[in-house]
C-alpha cells in the first residue's frame, strides 16, 4: 500500500502513565507483528497506547473481518429491490407500497457463554439499534440459538439465561418476538449460539445512514453515559474461551437497560424526523471509536472528539477507556450547524443527555483529544478500510471425513418398536415445541403478528397496506459439520422453503457466520465451504445478502462449534390473504406430499437421538428441484388452493405430519395417510431427506394441486385424509405401522420441553 | 369519543390502544406524562408496558407522573379510566383500585392467549358481552398476579367488582386455567363506582380475526356507544 497522507499530522505525546509499547502489549491486544509493522507505516511512527487500544479494536475480527472479509466479497448483493447492501448498520429492501425493510442478525456467543443474561439481553439491544438508526421502528426480533444438551445443568443455566434474557429486553421495549429457531446438541455444550435477528419498517424516504461529512456539523453523544463496562469487549468476542473466562471475563460483558433503550429508541426516530440530524450510528462494539471512525470513513472525513466532554459514568476515565468502552445505549449523531439545542429538547423530553462531543472536519483523520491536548490522531481510511485480510488455508479434518462416509446402513433397520422410536424423536428437544420459551416473549405487541412463534415463519402485517413481511433463521449444524456446502445450500434452501410454507416470496437475505478459529485449517476449510455454498444458493433463490456479522473464535479449549452459517430470511407477502397455516384445517381435508422421499439418514436427528450418532452424508440439496418447489407451492398460494402448509425438516416426514396434526384448528386433528414408498420405513418416516413440503387442500382443490405441481416438475402425490379431533395419528407403511392417540402425540410434543427445565433430574455438574 | 391514551416513559401498548379507540370510530390523542388537563376528554386509559422499567415495582414510580394528579381527579368525578396491564398496576399503586399486582407465581413473564369469563355486564365496558361469556385475550406479563388482604377479596366478590376471571375451556375458574396465581383468579376488576377497570389481558390485542380475535372489540364499542355524543 502507499504511504498515508500524513499532511494534517500533528504531533503526539504519550500520556503520563501509559504503558510503554512492548511486543507483549501488542500482542495482549491481539495484533500480531506484522499488522503492528502495517500500523507504524500508516502512523509514520509509534503510535501511542491511545492509539494502539483504537486499532487493536478496529482491527479486531469482529470490527475489521480481517479473516472473512475476502469470502464475504464473493456474495451476491444486488438485487433491484435492494436499498442498502452490506456496509451500513443494516440492510435495508423495498417491500412495495412506498415501504422499506431494514434487517439485520448480528451474534452475541462470547458474552452469553460467560454471563448469559445480560448476553442476550444486550444482543438484542443492539441489534435493535442498528435497525433504529437506519431510520426505521422495530417490528419484529428472531433468535436462532444453540446449546449442549440439556442434561447439562450448565447448559439449562445457560439456555434458561438467555431465553429471560432475550425476553426481559424485548418486552420492555415492546417489540414482538416472531420466532427464530434452537438447537441442542453436545457440539456446542461450551459455546452457546446467541444470535438476534431484528426487523424494521420505515417509508422509503425516512431511510438515513451513518455518514459523517460536513465539516463543522457537531458530534454528539447522546443516551446513556460511557462507564468502564465493556471494554475491549470486540477484542474479547475474537479471542477463544478457555476454562476460565468465566470469571475472569465477566467484566467484559456488558450490562443491558432496555427502558433507556425504548426512550433512545423513540428519541432517535423523532430526532432522524425532526431533520436536526444528519446521520446516527449506534456505539456498539468497540463503541465511540468504531461509531466515530466508521461514519468518518463513510463520508471521507474527519472527526475532532473531545474526551473531557463526554458524558462518563465515574470520573478519571482515560481516554483509552472512554473509546474503547462498550457501555449500551449510546448514539453517535452528527448534527446539522445551530441545531444542537433541538437536539437537547427531543432528548430532554425523552429524560435522556445529549452533549456536543465534537465535530467533523475535513482533514481525514480520527483525531482525540483530552482538555484541548492532541492524544490520538489517525488517518481515518486507514484505520476502517486498511485492516489487512486474509485468506488463509483449509482442509477438511480427516474426523469428519470419518464421520461422513461412515456406513449408516444397520441404522436402517428399527431398533425395536417403530412408535417408540416415533415418539424419542418427537420429543427430542430439537424437534418438540418450543413454547416453554415462546411464552415468555411477548409475541403480539404492537398488534400486527400474524402468524407467531412456532410456525414455519414469524409473519407481521403491515398496517394500511394489504403486505405482509416473514422472517426466519436456519441452520442445521450437523450438516455443515458433516459437509459444509452441502450444509449451507441446505440452511438458505430450508429458509427460503420455511417463508414460501406461509406464503411469502423470499426476498433477500442477512447471515451470522458462527464458526471457531479460523486460523486451523480444518476451520477454515467449514468457512470457505459454507460461503461457497451459500453464493451458490443465494443466486439460485434471488435472495442477496444485505449485511450480517461474522463470529470466529467459537472454542472452548480448543473444542469448536459445529460450523453454524445462520440463515436470517425475509420475505414479502403480497396479500394477507396469502397467509398460509402450518397446521391442518378441516377433517376431510386431503393430504398431499411434494418433493421425494429418498433412503438419506446422514446428519438426523434420529441418529443423534437413537444412536447418539452425528455421522453420515448430509441430505442432499438440488438447488434447482428447490426452487421448483417454492414456486410450484406459491403458485398454490396465490390461486387460494391451500389449507396447509409445512416444510419438512428435522425429524423427518413423520415428525412434519405430526406437527401439522397437532397444530390443526382446535387443538389438533388425527390424519390417516399411506405411504407406498419402496424404502426402508426408518428413512421414510424420519430421513431428512430435503426439498419436500407437506401440504392440505380441499377435497376439491387437490386436482388442482397436483396440477400445479405437476406443471413446475415438481413430484407430488396424495398421501392420505385429515380426521376429526378423535381419530387417531396414523401413518401406514408397506410393512409397519404408526398408531398413536392425538394426546399422546401432544403430551410428547408440548411435554418435552417443560419436563426438562421445570423439573430435571438432578445432573452430575 | 374523545379518549386520552396517557404515555409513560416505558409504555409500549399505547399505540395499539390508539389504534382500537379508532378502529371504533373514537378519537384518541397520546397524552405525555408531563402534561396536565384532561378535562377536555370522555375517558383517559392508561396502556400496558413497562413504565419506568417496571423498575422498584410494576407502576409505582409511574403514579407520582404529574399527570397522575389528573387522572385520580378524573376517576374520582366519576368518569370513565381503563387501564390495561402496566395501566392496571399504576391504577392499583394509585390507590384508585384496591390491592396489587405482584410477580407471577411462576416467576416467568407469561405471554399467550388465555379464556376470561364475563362476570359483570352492567359496567360501561362490558355491556356488549353477554354475562358468562367466555372471551380469547393475550396476557403478556410478568407481574399480573393479584394480590388483596381477605377482606378487600370478600368485598370485591360481595360488590360484584370482580368484573373478568380467568377460566378454562368449560368456564370454570381452577388453578390450571390461572396464568398468573392471581387469587379468586382475578384478571380485572372495576372500583366502587364501576368507572374504574384495572385488566391484566389486553383487549386491544384481539379486535381483529386477521390476528387471531375480536373478543376484545365489544369492550371498545361498548365505550364508544356511551361516551359518543351522537352515537350511531
Amino acid at each position: 500500500m502507499s504511504a498515508p497522507d500524513s499532511t494534517h499530522a500533528v504531533p503526539v505525546a504519550p500520556r503520563p502513565g501509559d504503558p510503554d509499547i512492548t511486543a507483549e502489549l501488542v500482542d495482549e491486544h491481539g495484533l500480531s507483528p506484522k499488522e503492528y509493522e502495517r500500523i507504524q507505516r500508516i502512523m509514520g511512527r509509534e503510535p501511542t497506547f491511545t492509539e494502539l487500544g483504537v486499532f487493536s479494536a478496529m482491527w479486531s475480527e469482529h470490527c475489521g473481518y480481517k479473516n472473512s472479509k475476502r469470502l464475504l466479497s464473493t456474495l451476491p448483493t444486488k438485487a433491484p429491490w435492494v436499498i442498502q447492501g452490506p456496509g451500513e448498520n443494516a440492510g435495508v429492501i423495498d417491500i412495495g407500497d412506498g415501504y422499506a425493510l431494514a434487517f439485520k442478525i448480528e451474534s452475541h456467543n462470547h458474552p452469553s457463554a460467560v454471563e448469559p443474561y445480560q448476553g442476550a439481553a444486550t444482543g438484542v439491544g443492539g441489534i435493535l439499534r442498528d435497525i433504529f438508526t437506519m431510520g426505521a421502528r422495530p417490528i419484529a426480533v428472531l433468535d436462532s440459538l444453540r446449546f449442549g444438551d440439556l442434561d447439562s445443568g450448565r447448559v439449562r443455566y445457560l439456555f434458561s439465561g438467555v431465553v429471560e434474557g432475550i425476553g426481559d429486553y424485548g418486552n420492555c421495549v415492546g417489540i414482538p418476538n416472531i420466532g427464530g429457531e434452537v438447537q441442542f446438541d453436545r457440539g456446542y455444550e461450551g459455546n452457546p449460539i446467541v444470535n438476534a435477528m431484528c426487523l424494521g419498517l420505515m417509508k422509503k424516504e425516512e431511510l438515513i445512514t451513518a455518514v459523517a461529512e460536513g465539516a463543522g456539523r457537531p458530534l454528539m453523544a447522546v443516551g446513556a453515559r460511557t462507564g468502564r463496562d465493556g471494554i475491549h469487549g470486540a477484542t474479547f468476542a475474537s479471542e477463544e474461551l478457555s476454562e476460565d473466562s468465566d470469571e475472569s471475563s465477566r467484566p467484559q460483558v456488558q450490562v443491558g437497560d432496555p427502558f433507556t433503550e425504548k426512550l433512545l429508541l423513540e428519541a432517535s426516530l423523532e430526532l432522524i424526523a425532526s431533520g436536526a440530524i444528519s446521520a446516527i450510528q449506534d456505539m456498539g462494539a468497540a463503541g465511540i471509536t468504531s461509531s466515530a471512525s466508521e461514519m468518518a470513513g463513510r463520508g471521507g472525513s474527519g472527526v475532532d472528539l473531545e474526551m473531557a466532554d463526554v458524558p462518563v459514568r465515574e470520573p478519571g476515565m482515560t481516554p483509552y477507556e472512554i473509546l474503547l468502552s462498550e457501555s449500551q445505549e449510546r448514539m453517535l449523531v452528527v448534527a446539522e450547524e445551530g441545531r444542537e439545542d433541538e437536539v437537547h429538547r427531543i432528548l430532554e423530553k425523552w429524560e435522556l443527555e445529549a452533549a456536543v462531543i465534537g465535530q467533523v472536519t475535513d482533514h481525514g483523520r480520527f483525531r482525540i483529544l483530552e482538555n484541548g491536548e492532541v492524544v490520538a490522531d489517525i488517518p481515518a481510511l486507514p484505520l476502517t478500510e486498511g485492516c489487512p485480510t486474509y485468506e488463509r488455508p483449509g482442509e477438511e479434518s480427516e474426523e469428519v471425513r470419518g464421520l461422513r462416509e461412515m456406513d449408516l446402513s444397520e441404522h436402517l433397520i428399527p431398533r425395536g418398536d417403530l412408535v417408540k422410536s416415533f415418539l424419542l424423536v418427537l420429543g427430542s428437544p430439537n424437534v418438540a415445541s418450543k413454547r416453554w420459551i415462546h411464552d415468555q416473549y411477548d409475541t403480539t405487541v404492537r398488534t400486527s403478528t400474524v402468524v407467531p412463534p412456532g410456525g414455519d415463519a414469524g409473519v407481521v402485517r403491515i398496517r394500511g397496506t394489504r403486505r405482509a413481511v416473514a422472517a426466519t433463521t436456519d441452520c442445521n449444524g450437523r450438516y455443515v459439520y458433516l459437509e459444509p456446502g452441502t450444509g449451507a445450500r441446505a440452511a438458505v434452501a430450508e429458509a427460503a422453503r420455511n417463508l414460501v410454507c406461509t406464503g411469502a416470496l423470499p426476498t433477500a437475505i442477512t447471515n451470522n457466520l458462527n464458526f471457531g478459529n479460523p486460523l486451523k485449517p480444518h476451520i477454515y476449510h467449514q468457512f470457505r465451504e459454507s460461503i461457497l455454498g451459500m453464493k451458490e444458493a443465494c443466486q439460485v433463490f434471488e435472495t442477496p445478502v444485505t449485511g450480517g456479522n461474522v463470529s470466529f473464535y467459537n472454542e472452548t479449549d480448543g473444542r469448536a462449534i459445529y460450523p453454524t452459517p445462520v440463515i436470517g430470511m425475509v420475505g414479502v407477502v403480497e396479500d394477507v390473504d396469502h397467509i398460509t397455516p402450518q397446521g391442518f384445517q378441516e377433517p376431510d381435508h386431503r393430504i398431499v406430499l411434494l418433493g421425494e422421499n429418498t433412503a438419506e439418514l446422514g446428519g438426523s436427528e434420529y441418529l443423534y437421538v437413537t444412536a447418539d450418532l452425528v455421522a453420515g452424508p448430509p441430505p442432499r440439496v438440488d438447488l434447482l428441484a428447490e426452487r421448483d418447489l417454492q414456486r410450484a407451492v406459491l403458485s398454490m398460494v396465490h390461486k387460494g388452493l391451500l389449507a396447509s402448509a409445512h416444510d419438512c425438516s428435522e425429524g423427518g416426514l413423520a415428525c412434519c405430519l405430526a406437527e401439522s396434526a397437532l397444530k390443526g384448528v382446535e387443538g389438533g386433528l388425527g390424519i390417516s395417510v399411506r405411504l407406498e414408498d419402496a424404502l426402508p420405513p426408518v428413512a421414510v418416516l424420519f430421513g431428512e431427506a430435503q426439498g419436500r413440503i407437506v401440504v392440505s387442500c380441499a377435497p376439491d382443490d387437490e386436482r388442482a394441486v397436483l396440477e400445479v405441481a405437476e406443471s413446475h416438475g415438481v413430484p407430488a402425490r396424495s398421501i392420505g385424509t385429515v380426521r376429526d379431533a378423535d381419530h387417531r395419528f396414523s401413518v401406514t407403511l408397506p410393512d409397519a405401522t404408526l398408531e398413536v392417540p392425538l394426546a399422546r402425540l401432544s403430551e410428547t410434543y408440548e411435554g418435552a420441553l417443560p419436563a426438562l427445565m421445570d423439573s430435571p433430574t438432578p445432573s452430575s455438574d | 369519543m374523545k379518549v386520552a391514551v396517557v404515555t409513560f416513559p416505558g409504555s409500549n401498548c399505547d399505540y395499539d390502544l390508539y389504534k382500537a379507540v379508532q378502529q371504533v370510530g373514537g378519537d384518541p390523542t397520546f397524552v405525555w406524562h408531563r402534561e396536565r388537563g384532561l378535562e377536555g376528554y370522555d375517558a383517559v386509559m392508561l396502556p400496558g408496558g413497562f413504565s419506568y422499567g417496571d423498575y422498584l415495582r410494576g407502576g409505582a414510580i409511574a403514579r407520582l407522573s404529574p399527570v397522575m394528579e389528573d387522572v385520580v381527579a378524573y376517576a374520582r368525578s366519576g368518569r370513565p379510566v381503563l387501564g390495561v396491564c402496566n395501566g392496571f398496576q399504576i391504577l392499583c399503586e394509585a390507590g384508585l383500585l384496591p390491592g396489587a399486582l405482584v410477580r407471577n407465581d411462576s416467576l416467568k413473564f407469561r405471554s399467550f392467549p388465555v379464556r376470561l369469563r364475563v362476570e359483570r355486564t352492567d359496567t360501561l365496558f362490558t355491556e356488549g358481552y353477554e354475562e358468562g361469556q367466555i372471551l380469547r385475550i393475550p396476557i403478556a406479563h410478568g407481574e399480573g398476579n393479584y394480590e388483596a388482604d381477605e377482606a378487600t377479596l370478600r368485598r370485591l366478590e360481595d360488590e360484584g367488582r370482580i368484573v373478568f376471571r380467568y377460566v378454562d375451556a368449560s368456564g370454570e375458574a381452577t388453578d390450571e386455567a390461572n396464568p398468573n396465581g392471581s387469587w379468586h383468579n382475578i384478571a380485572g376488576i372495576v372500583n366502587e363506582g364501576g368507572n374504574v377497570l384495572g385488566m391484566m389481558p389486553h383487549p386491544e390485542r384481539a379486535v381483529e380475526e386477521l390476528l387471531g380475535s375480536t373478543d376484545g372489540l365489544a369492550l371498545f364499542r361498548a365505550m364508544a356507544r356511551a361516551l359518543s355524543p351522537a352515537a350511531p
